[in-house]
This record gives structure tokens, sequence and C-alpha cells, in this order.
């Protein structure tokens, strides 16, 4: 591939991976062309089954791609995985520690399976705890911690090695909103100390917009839109507008000049009610009034929602995220 | 050489995690004496029976006794397996840069090693019950102890490793350890069985280690049965070596 792809954190081209069942083949990817830049957070949204993880795990050569190339870290994923594990770190869906085990050793066996002494390790692991607000847990067996502390934990494990890129597979699942909170503010806070650079799946809007510079979307194993939260949102949904007015007649009215905006998309007018679509509402919609202001028509309520994530996904696959 | 090296890494925080539950080490070291206690006294009676194979009664039981724990002990390690690949542990580790079959050689040396430990106890307390056994004829049993408690455990970690499934693994464990106990004279010597039973153990090669172990004990090192039984276990700790690591390799297709 291009000498280009290695000043790049990820760049992987035609990626595919398919499974044989007993009956069938199932292709988990169908092909998937990325580019993550150093130091970017990027967020990959897709619903549960959409070919996430499995994508992840292909990048973090936890699985052989069946097709396609990929160069992750400088490091060509199919010539040089154990270039690519030197330089990467990997925190999986389901965590990455023992409940029996106690922390400290959790974290020395893995600093030392990276080739570092054990008091390196201990001394990265012990600056790591406490970087991520984990002070006091050192001797304390890994399943006694909470929730959120559990999930930081693997945080540590899957940095102790100081890599350039991390991998993170459903980073908040299963924690309470302050402990998520709590969480993705650490996150970015790695790529703002460390320069990290942060790849993470998630099928939570919140999350993808809370946390990533840029979005790529993920849908039957094919990637269908990519682009950061607000732009997304700006060019694939736009803002909605509700006006509610005296009367159905002005309600008709309001329909046709709305209608006539630029770019205005889905106007429906439902008896004194007509609801519409349009980028950058906030800036249209004095305009539109002044209009309306012309015809003698005075809507009595105006409503505008931001675009959510949801929308985008919906534009962009026809379905709701959640379902 | 960092294949070593890793396999010490996993070797030492198998060892740590299995001590700290002490609850469990106690109890890996009560089962063989528990076994010499329970069992010894019922087959101290059997000496007279017609068929019963030459030597102390302690020479007979106690080489069983230690097969038995290289094969038993060895098997239940998939078990711990399937904890640690659901924790994700198993995961974590193939991502760095360690060796792949570094990953299965720690751990089958740590149970290797907990093998050895019981062996030594259940040895001791036998000789205290009157066994005699040359030291050099002690050593060359512990080998093969080692070898079948290596085959065991690298063959149970494959196996729980694809099945990823306690409730299949269970019945695995099951349909295999009982014909395997029962036929190779592990409780009582197949030399006391009718000669249809004889010939189906005959096709069990544990019978044959199990033979061989008895030989040792009685110092007759140099009959064909005792080269017999250890070539036999190089070739069993060969081929699951080479199962485990292929299984733990295979994770990633």
């Amino acid at each position: 591939m291009l000498e280009a792809a290695k000043e790049q954190a990820i760049v992987a081209r035609g990626l595919k991976r398919s499974y044989k069942t007993r009956t069938e083949t199932v292709d988990a990817v169908q092909g998937i062309d990325l580019t993550v830049g150093r130091g970017e957070i990027v967020g990959f949204l897709g619903p549960n089954g959409a070919g996430k993880t499995t994508t992840l795990k292909m990048l973090c050569t936890l699985l052989e791609p069946t097709d396609g190339e990929a160069i992750v870290a400088g490091c060509d994923l199919r010539r040089d995985a154990r270039g690519v594990k030197r330089r990467i770190g990997y925190v999986a869906q389901g965590g990455t520690t023992m409940r029996e085990a106690k922390v400290s050793l959790e974290i020395v066996s893995q600093a030392q399976l990276y080739g570092l002494s054990r008091q390196e390790g201990e001394r990265r692991g012990k600056a790591l705890l406490r970087a991520l607000d984990l002070d006091g847990i050192w001797d304390r067996p890994c399943g006694s911690l909470s929730g959120g502390q559990r999930r930081r934990l693997d945080i540590v494990m899957g940095l102790i090695h100081e890599p350039e890129l991390v991998f993170l597979d459903e980073p908040s699942t299963g924690l309470d909103p302050q402990a998520r909170a709590n969480l993705w503010s650490h996150i970015r806070s790695l790529r703002d100390q460390f320069g990290t650079t942060v790849f993470l799946t998630t099928h939570y809007m919140d999350e993808a917009d809370a946390l990533s510079d840029r979005l790529l979307i993920i849908d039957h194993g094919r990637i269908v839109g990519e682009g950061a939260s607000a732009e997304l949102k700006e060019r694939l949904s736009g803002d909605a507008i509700t006006l509610t007015l005296r009367t159905a007649e002005d309600a008709a009215k309001s329909q046709e000049t709305a209608g006539a905006l630029e770019n205005a998309a889905n106007v429906v007018c439902e008896g004194n009610v007509v609801h519409f679509r349009v980028p950058n509402g906030a800036s249209v919609l004095p305009g539109l009034l002044r209009k309306l202001t012309d015809l003698d028509v005075e809507p009595i309520g105006v409503e505008i929602a931001r675009p959510t994530l949801d929308d985008v996904f919906l534009n962009l696959t026809g379905r709701s995220l959640r379902d | 050489m960092s294949f070593f090296r890793d396999t010490f890494i996993i070797f030492r925080r198998a060892t740590l995690l299995s001590l700290q539950n002490p609850a469990w080490v106690i109890i890996g070291l009560m089962q063989p004496i528990l076994y010499l206690v329970l069992f010894g006294p019922l087959l101290l009676r059997m000496t007279s029976v017609p068929g019963f194979p030459p030597g102390n009664a302690w020479q007979v039981f106690v080489p069983g006794l230690l097969v038995q724990l290289g094969i038993f002990g060895g098997s239940f390690v998939g078990f711990a397996i399937i904890n640690e690949w659901r924790s994700g542990v198993i995961d974590r580790m193939m991502v760095t840069p360690a060796h792949r079959v570094s990953l299965i050689a720690g751990r089958v040396l740590r149970d290797v090693m907990v093998l050895m430990i019981q062996a030594i106890v259940l040895v001791l307390a036998a000789m205290l019950f009157g066994l005699r056994v040359p030291f050099g004829a002690l050593l060359l049993a512990l080998a093969l102890v080692a070898m079948l408690g290596a085959s065991f455990s690298s063959l149970s970690y494959a196996a729980g490793l694809s099945m990823k499934s306690e409730d299949a693994f269970a019945p695995l464990i099951n349909t295999f350890a009982l014909p395997v106990l029962l036929l190779s004279g592990i409780l009582l010597p197949m030399s006391m069985a009718p000669a249809w039973l004889r010939y189906v153990s005959d096709v069990n090669p544990f019978k044959h280690m199990v033979e061989a172990l008895r030989a040792v004990f009685r110092g007759e090192i140099f009959t064909f049965i005792v080269p017999f039984g250890f070539g036999l276990s190089l070739a069993l700790v060969l081929i699951s070596l080479w199962t485990g690591a292929r299984v733990f390799r295979n994770q990633t297709r």
C-alpha cells in the first residue's frame, strides 16, 4: 500500500470478513475503507450486529481479514502483525481482567507481556491508576471494583505500554450516567495529554456525539456515512421546525412558503400545524417569519429542534439506530 | 529468548492467581491423601485375590493414583480457560506481542508444577503407610506423571477454548473420564479382569502407562513395558502440546 498510509494512524482498504456457519457463509464485514489520522478520536457508530466489533478485531490482529489490507500504526496488518501489536492498545467490550486476580497482578503481567520489566510495569501502572482516579485499588481483587472503576482499569490495561493508538470496544456499556461522563472525560484527556489516537465503537448516540472528532457510520457491514457529528447532522438531516398557526388556512399558506425555502424537506401540514426540516434552521427562521408577516400570517408557536445522530442514521439507512 | 520469557510471565501469573485462593491449595493437597486413606485400606484386603499383580499393595495402588492425578488434575483446567476467555483475558493477551504458544505453555507449566507437588505429597504419605520405592524409580515415575499432566492440561485447554462453554465441556470430560478410569486399571488392576475386558483395555494407552509405572515402582525398570509406557506418554505429550498450540493459534482464524 501507499507509503503515505504510514503517516496515518489507520488506513484500511477493502477489509472483508466472512464467517462460515454450518449452512451458509455470512459476510459480517463486506469491504471497509477507512482512514484515521494521528491524534484523532474517531467513533465507529452502528447498531448491534452491524460489524463494528468484527472490524475492530481485524484491525487489532484478533481476527484475520478474509480479504483487503490495512496499515495500522504504520505497520502492515498482514505482514507485520507483531509490529502492529507493539504499537496498539485494545480494550475489549467484555473486560480484560479476572475477578479473582489482584489489580497489581493483572497490570504488571500485562506490562511484562509487552517486554517491560516488573518495576517499570509497577511504576507505569500506578501512574495510570492515578491519572484515571483509581488510587488505592492496587492490592484489591478486580472483582471487588465498581463497574465504572473496572472499566477504567480495562483502559489502564490497554495503555500500560503507552500505545500510540488505542481501540475501545463499546467503552461505556453498562455504566451509569455519571460513570459514563467521567469515563468520557478521561478518554478525551488521554488524547489531549498524550496525543493518543482513539478508535472507539459505540451504539450510543450520546457517546458518539460527546466523544468523537469524527464519526464513521456502519450498517450491514458497510460504511454508509462519514464526517464530524455536527457536519453530518447539517448535511444529512437539518433542523426540525414546527410552526403552530391560528387556522388551517394559515397553515396551508405557511406550508407553501416553507416549501419554497432552499433545501427544505419533509414539509407536512397537519391541521393548523406545519412540520419541515431545513439545514441551519436558526438562520433560516427569521426570514421565514418575515415572509409570513407579509402574508398576514402570524404563527402562535415556533419550535426548532436540533437534529440528533439518530436522525442522521435514519436518513442514511432508512431505519432508526434503536431498532 | 522471548518465548521462554513470555512463558515464564504467564506461568508466574497463573501460579500467583492459584495462590490467591488458599482454599483451593488446601483442597488440592488433601485430595491425594483422601484417596490414600479412604481407598487404600480397601485395596489391602484384595492382595490375596487371584490375579492381583505381584508386589506390595501400595506398589500397585500408588502408581494408579499417580496416573489418575495426572489425568484428572489436567482434565479440569479447561473450565478455568473458559472462565478466562469469558473475562476477556485471552483476547487481551492475544493482542499483546507475546508468543501465542507461551499463552498455553505457561499455564500448562503451572498445572504440571501443582501436579508435581500433589504427587510428592501422595508418595510421602504413602511411604508413611508402608510404600517402599527406590529413589531413582521415583524420579522416573514423577517424569511420567508430569508428561501425562502436561498432555491432559494442554488437551483440556484446547477443548475448553474451542468449545467456550462449560455446558458443552462438562459432558465431554465425563464421557471421556469414566471409561478411561475403568479401563486403565487405576483402581483395580486389569489383570483381575475377564479376558474380553482385558482385550478392550489393551487398546487404552493409559493402561500401559499405569502398568509401566507399576513396573517402575517394583524396580523392574528394564522390562519391555517401561519403555513402551514412556514412549506412549512421550507421543501423547507431543500430540497434545501441538494440539493446544494449534487451537490457540487458530483463535484468530
